[in-house]
């Protein structure tokens, strides 16, 4: 799509929609949002920024496949799942917390790894089906 | 770590799929991973088994949550010991699945896949709570689609539209029966469910949600007059893939099933006669089924139907020996069917057509692969002292017993008709003079193939005999399990103080 206005505003759109995602993904513990609702609002970004500009620009600014990310979400969320097992001894999925505030981000704790995990798992499956789906077109 | 044994079965299987996702360009590799994942998995599930035998039921609450809050995670005898034999035709696919699988298949994640359906089963089996239970279910359907259409030939993907279909319908009703139990008790952890649903003073909705939960698994399971799916889907894919469908995935239905009609919604004797009547015309058609097949595959696909009713059969005369038996008949058919599967498979690669019409010669050519051949065909008939013999002596006793003459008719019925079945298929393959036609030629029969790739196709089958033949002549050694299983079955409190945490003074 050649469209001068889109390719303008794409371009500004998507470092903002980028951060909008992280922001919905830490705000997600106790508010509306996490993993997966932001891991939609980045896959979007990407994906917009691609009717915008092709999909080759676009793969030039991920570098990686997105394919990648879905192994490398599933390792972060399986090791938040597994490290209350390692370190304290306690079952599968149990929430570990880092007693202090964090400016910023609040508390933290496993469950932030998790949602982390979600978060590529879901961006790295929407752009590959988005990418192969236009590739084949 | 010791205490989190429990739920091992599952990471083992999530980390080799990751690791195998992570390997994507790779395949080479990747058969190396889904090797080693494997005999990793048989490892961890015998560590958990022999904890199991010695201390008593396991459980694990998810999450630190305290049941019934949590999802709590069960590992009783049952499941262990079906969690073993999972990792070990888990181990004979990955196996085989080296070079049965042609790498445009690999490609598109084919270990991945096949790893996340052997987690969902784990899943399945050690899971505590009903809603977990539909979860993992989902996980075993959505792997067993992308298996079943990987590789898109076109009769693949038929045979996926038909099996997606009904198992998503029986997954709906699955969920229906999931609510319906959720709006009459408030709970879906299966052990408070096991004290609940008795004290329901409306006892005839209990019976209406018991046989929702019976089509829904019985669809799984492929029990007349839902069967239909399964022979129309399960000769489609590749020998690895049918091989694991077949000895693992009607299986879960059958564990479902049992675990459901034992612990939650005991049988009373209309849904037992109702029990009793689906197993036997089960066997009935499955039987004739099996009869009018020509196609090798068709056939076992039938067989697969015909002996389901063996298990649910075994299930409807709820008593302890049935019981035994039904679940000694679940142990013998996983390793038989899948290695049956497979063998038909290595038959596809020596006549290059699965007819039995094309086929003919086997003991002439092949008298060593013959004799591999013939051990798990006679087990399935159950000639003594194979392994089908066993089960059946608890299954007949049962019925005897109890006076159940029908059922007895039909399982003699089951047995008469396998033995003609493995005769018909004994003669056409076996002894009969080989047909003379023309040898397809982009095609690679076996005995071009090189020493690598015969040892891929021949080691899952001697493994699975093994495993036949050590049922088979140490027969004792299950039938001390599967009495120890019948009375963790039958006496639900040793479930429910587990899953409680309550401390035991009588052990098992």
């Amino acid at each position: 799509m050649n469209s001068l206005i889109l390719n303008t505003i794409s371009k500004t759109l998507l470092p903002l929609l980028v951060l909008f995602s992280v922001f919905v993904l830490l705000r997600g513990h106790y508010l509306p949002g996490g993993g997966f609702v932001g891991g939609l609002i980045a896959a979007i970004a990407f994906i917009l920024h691609a009717f915008a500009n092709g999909l080759n620009e676009t793969k030039k600014i991920l570098r990686i496949h997105p394919g990648f990310l879905i192994p490398i979400g599933l390792l972060i969320a399986t090791l938040s799942a597994i490290a209350p097992m390692i370190i304290t001894g306690e079952p599968l999925m149990t929430g570990l917390w880092y007693e202090k505030d964090i400016p910023i981000l609040g508390k933290i704790g496993s469950a932030l790894f998790f949602d982390a995990g979600v978060y590529f798992v879901v961006v790295g499956i929407c752009l590959t089906i988005i990418f192969t789906i236009s590739e084949s077109v | 770590m010791s205490e989190h044994l429990t739920i091992y079965p599952i990471i083992v299987h999530l980390l080799t799929a990751i690791l195998l996702l992570l390997s994507w360009m790779n395949p080479k590799v990747q058969r190396y991973i889904s090797i080693i994942g494997s005999i990793v998995g048989i490892i961890v599930g015998g560590l958990l088994f022999s904890q199991v035998w010695t201390e008593g039921i396991q459980s694990v609450q998810l999450g630190n949550w305290k049941a019934p809050f949590g999802i709590t995670m069960v590992a009783d005898t049952f499941a262990v010991t079906l969690i073993v034999l999972t990792n070990i035709v888990a181990l004979a696919v990955s196996i085989i699945s080296t070079r049965n699988m042609v790498s445009s298949r690999l490609k598109f994640g084919y270990y991945a896949i096949f790893h996340f359906l052997i987690m969902g089963l784990s899943g399945a089996f050690i899971t505590g709570d009903l809603f977990s239970l539909y979860v993992w279910f989902e996980v075993i359907i959505i792997s067993s689609f992308v298996l079943l259409t990987i590789g898109g030939r076109n009769i693949q993907i038929e045979g996926a539209v038909k099996y997606f279909t009904l198992n998503m319908l029986s997954s709906i009703i699955f969920l229906t029966g999931i609510a319906m139990v959720y709006g009459v008790t408030g709970s879906l952890n299966m052990a408070e469910l096991s004290r609940i649903i008795p004290e329901i003073e409306n006892q005839g909705l209990v019976h209406t949600i018991s046989l929702i939960f019976f089509i829904g698994f019985g669809v799984k399971s492929g029990v007349f007059p839902l069967y239909f799916w399964l022979p129309a889907s399960y000769h489609t894919p590749p020998a690895a893939v049918s091989a694991l469908f077949a000895g693992l995935l009607t299986k879960v239905g059958i564990y479902a099933m049992i675990r459901v009609f034992t612990l939650i919604f005991p049988l009373g004797e209309i849904n037992q006669m109702i029990l009793m009547v689906v197993a036997g015309f089960t066997i009935f058609f499955g039987g004739i089924g099996a009869l009018v097949q020509k196609d090798i595959q068709r056939i076992f696909s039938y067989l697969i139907i015909c002996h389901i009713g063996f298990m649910v059969g075994g299930l409807s005369l709820f008593t302890e020996v049935a019981i035994v038996g039904a679940v000694m008949y679940m142990f013998h058919d996983i390793i038989v069917k899948a290695t049956l599967f497979l063998i038909g498979g290595v038959m596809y690669r020596i006549f290059g057509s699965t007819r039995l019409y094309d086929m003919g010669g086997l003991m002439d050519n092949y008298p060593r692969l013959s004799f591999l051949f013939a051990i798990p065909m006679f087990a399935l008939v159950g000639v003594p002292p194979l392994s089908g013999f066993w089960p059946k002596v608890s299954l007949f006793m049962a019925s005897y017993t109890q006076g159940e003459m029908f059922l007895l008719i039909m399982f003699i019925f089951a047995s008469l008709i396998t033995l003609v079945i493995i005769a018909k298929i004994w003669n056409s393959t076996f002894s009969k003079k080989p047909v003379e036609r023309e040898k397809r030629k982009a095609f690679k029969y076996f005995e071009k193939f090189s020493f690598a790739e015969k040892a891929a196709y021949i080691v899952p089958i001697i493994i699975l005999v093994g495993v036949t033949l050590y049922y088979s002549f140490f027969a004792e050694h299950f039938q001390v399990i599967s009495e120890r299983i019948g009375k963790e079955l039958m006496n639900t409190e040793h479930y429910y103080n587990a899953v409680f945490g309550i401390k035991e003074e009588t052990k098992l």
